[in-house]
């Protein structure tokens, strides 16, 4: 390691943001991958290694990807939550690689919900 | 199937020393506290199961300095979710690994529960213990790795000295110092930035900067806990200082005691050289620094500055007459800045964000004079009779109440609060109608107390206040370094009047005699120790005199502690004749049919209290 200049602080800082936000809490999106054991079975583990890739290869470090148990709807697994700050959660459901992918594109980053593939918008009311 | 989830982002990971291929971070705590009940066994487990399930490329195990909430540990937050985990075993990993981080269902068995409720408290910012504290000096604790120094430069580290390097003359910094009203973490709370500005001015080549890790209090371990969870916050804030008063060598004196905060400082200082934040020429700005660490040998007194400074030269530390200051004669007879450790991490965010943003928090005013209020936190190893045991950084200010009931939880047991003992062996007890007394140095002191370097020791109904004094005294007359005659035999003095209270040997005028001694040792000690010794009795002495006199003239001790005052019986009408008191009684001393009340032989008695702790009635009583 060479010594530091003073600009290579922010270096450092923008290298180690997606680490920082994660642990900070600061994110914009959360992704969940709902992981219960009729979505592991039905392929929820490569949905998550497929957005893990979406996430890596976007500059972006604003994205806290997370696991929640069977979300009630098994014969529609595999299904992710995606929550942007200060709007309603929007379900996704029947995924696969492709889709994810695209819904990445398009809702994670562009902030457009890819209706096709939704099941709804919101979620259900709890206490 | 399962494909192994982003393996090419984790090599990166790997290769970069950045995490960022993970999508959770275990924050498993290893401080001395959670080290020693286990937390790196948890560690290999985690990491067993996380392999097992395929789950080693996208979750990470970090492991933090302090997280502060001791008494739960081994203690581990899984971010980003921020489910904080406690008392956590080697056979609760599997079911942890596979719940939370496979499936993501957080495991509730394995969470806080608040005292006196029933449901548990899953995040972080839920439990009572974080959400009143604010911290400054702990900014970065939980959330880095302190041997990685990327991540302290992550969290702003460093910048604060490459701000003050290109932007400030030394005497701005200096200036600004003053401007924050920062006082000393160590006991004294003596104006940092005049400590820096009298050094700066004094004549003589070269100077020095000191840290002082020698912290001795019983039961207080603040410091400890930052150099161990984020050793470059105090290393970035010595620098600072170096740069304020014209020095280019730092020493941080620490405790022999302190090995794992002395590898974490050794690690970050050969860190700090290699990214080019110590050494020659920092940031290309011609400032050179250095740092070398001094091991003590924990003896108490060494706390003190001239006796540190004596140790430091290789003699035995004994301090010497405070006329001749240390910023003008200190090591090896230079200039010399001596602050504490919490000080100096203090240092960087002062800098950074500015001597104004620093004075909105805490007390009184410090514009035109810097012992106008407290500014800042201060951090408190709260211990004793309070269900949350651990470290808190707190706002000056904030009521003792705040900190032992809130933070604290209050006293366990269903006990009754006596009393809480601030400043260790130096401070005094602080009784119960001043419990909304707002914590800061002058208000402390006024009550006969003082801040020192921050323990907080909270007492119930069942302490002792002749024996508390006593415990404090007999720690002191250990420590005393013998230079100056009140101390070294008005201390043994103190000591062996305590002993005839405690005995039921004392006679009437002893309290008198006893408080005259103390005044004598507070008025003609050499320095602080000695000055500030008889606080214990002095304060106890205020507060709870009644307590004193029940000693002395009723022959009783009211908490039920002093052996040689107290007698145990069994109260018949409570006594149900199970028989676990007689089976337990080491003297065979009690005795009694089964199903009819016992009777215990006071004269075979030892007072050991082993029947008391085993009655399940509540039917032995003490008196």
């Amino acid at each position: 390691m060479p010594r530091l200049k003073i600009e290579d602080l922010d270096k450092i800082v923008e290298k180690q943001r997606k680490t920082m936000s994660l642990r900070e809490g600061a994110g914009r999106v959360k992704i969940t991958v709902h992981m219960g054991t009729c979505g592991i079975s039905a392929g929820a583990r490569n949905i998550m290694a497929e957005i893990m890739r979406c996430v890596d290869e976007s500059s972006a470090s604003d994205i806290m990807v997370t696991t929640s148990g069977c979300a009630g709807l098994c014969s529609r697994e595999p299904m992710m939550t995606i929550e942007i700050i200060e709007q309603a959660p929007v379900k996704y459901v029947d995924l696969d690689e492709k889709k994810v992918k695209k819904i990445f594109e398009e809702h994670v980053i562009k902030g457009n919900i890819v209706e096709e593939f939704a099941l709804a918008v919101g979620s259900e009311q709890t206490l | 199937m399962n494909t192994t989830p982003s393996k090419a982002a984790a090599e990166k990971s790997r290769e970069t020393g950045v995490l960022a291929g993970y999508r959770m971070h275990l924050m498993l705590c290893a401080g001395t506290g959670c080290v020693s009940s286990g937390s790196y066994k948890i560690k290999e487990a985690l990491e067993r199961e996380l392999e097992k399930h395929g789950l080693s490329d996208e979750v990470a195990v970090v492991m933090t300095g302090c997280n502060g909430f001791c008494a739960q540990g081994p203690v581990m937050v899984v971010q980003p979710d921020e489910i904080f985990y406690q008392f956590l075993k080697e056979k609760d990993v599997p079911q942890l690994v596979e719940e939370h981080m496979l499936k993501g269902r957080p495991v509730e068995r394995l969470m806080y529960t608040p005292p006196a409720e029933k449901a548990v408290a899953p995040t972080m910012s839920e439990i009572g213990f974080f959400q009143k504290q604010r911290l400054l000096a702990l900014r970065n604790r939980g959330l880095i790795d302190p041997e990685e120094i990327e991540e302290y430069i992550a969290r702003d580290g460093y910048k604060a000295l490459a701000k003050v390097l290109t932007e400030m003359k030394p005497e701005e910094a200096v200036k600004e110092m003053i401007a924050s009203g920062l006082r000393g973490r160590g006991g004294g709370g003596f104006p940092t930035g005049i400590k820096w500005k009298s050094c700066r001015e004094a004549p003589g080549e070269p100077k020095y900067v000191v840290c002082n890790a020698d912290e001795g209090d019983p039961g207080a371990y603040m410091d400890r806990s930052i150099i161990e969870g984020d050793p470059h916050s105090v290393l970035e804030g010595m620098a600072l200082a170096a740069y304020a008063i014209g020095a280019s060598r730092g020493y941080v004196y620490i405790r022999h005691e302190y090995p794992l905060a002395r590898e974490r400082l050794e690690k970050a200082i050969v860190d700090a050289h290699e990214y080019g934040v110590l050494g020659d020429d920092i940031f290309g700005r011609g400032f050179n620094f250095d740092v070398t660490i001094h091991r003590g040998a924990g003896a108490f007194v060494c706390g003190e500055s001239t006796a540190l400074m004596t140790s430091m030269e290789g003699r035995p530390g004994e301090p010497r007459a405070k006329y001749i200051h240390t910023v003008e004669h200190g090591l090896w007879d230079r200039p010399t800045s001596l602050n504490n450790v919490e000080t100096f991490a203090n240092v960087p965010p002062i800098f950074l964000r500015g001597a104004k943003w620093f004075t909105s928090i805490g007390t009184g005013d410090v514009t035109d004079n810097p012992w106008g209020g407290s500014k800042g936190t201060k951090v408190f190893s709260l211990v004793g009779k309070v269900h949350n045991t651990g470290l808190v950084e707190v706002p000056m200010g904030i009521t003792l109440r705040e900190i032992i009931f809130d933070i604290g939880g209050g006293i366990p047991n269903g006990k009754k609060f006596k009393a809480v003992q601030t400043g260790g062996p130096s401070g005094g007890v602080i009784p119960e109608n001043l419990l909304d007394l707002a914590v800061d140095f002058d208000q402390l002191t006024r009550v006969g107390s003082m801040m020192g370097s921050g323990g907080m020791i909270v007492m119930d109904e069942t302490d002792c206040m002749v024996d508390i004094a006593r415990y404090f005294i007999d720690f002191l007359i250990g420590e005393s370094c013998g230079k100056c005659l009140p101390c070294r035999e008005g201390l043994t003095q103190i000591g062996a009047i305590l002993n005839d209270v405690c005995n039921g040997q004392a006679d009437e005028g002893a309290l008198d005699l006893l408080e005259e001694t103390c005044r004598t040792v507070a008025s003609c000690s050499l320095c602080a120790l000695g000055g500030s010794a008889p606080n214990p009795v002095l304060s106890t002495l205020r507060y709870f005199r009644e307590e004193y006199e029940a000693h002395v003239r009723d022959k009783k001790c009211p908490a039920g502690v002093c052996r040689n005052l107290i007698t145990y019986s069994i109260d018949e009408s409570l006594c149900n004749g199970c028989m676990l008191c007689a089976r337990n009684c080491p003297q065979n001393a009690i005795e009694g049919e089964k199903l009819k009340p016992h009777k215990i032989n006071t004269d075979l008695c030892i007072k050991c209290g082993i029947c008391r702790d085993v009655c399940n009635q509540d039917a032995v009583l003490v008196q």
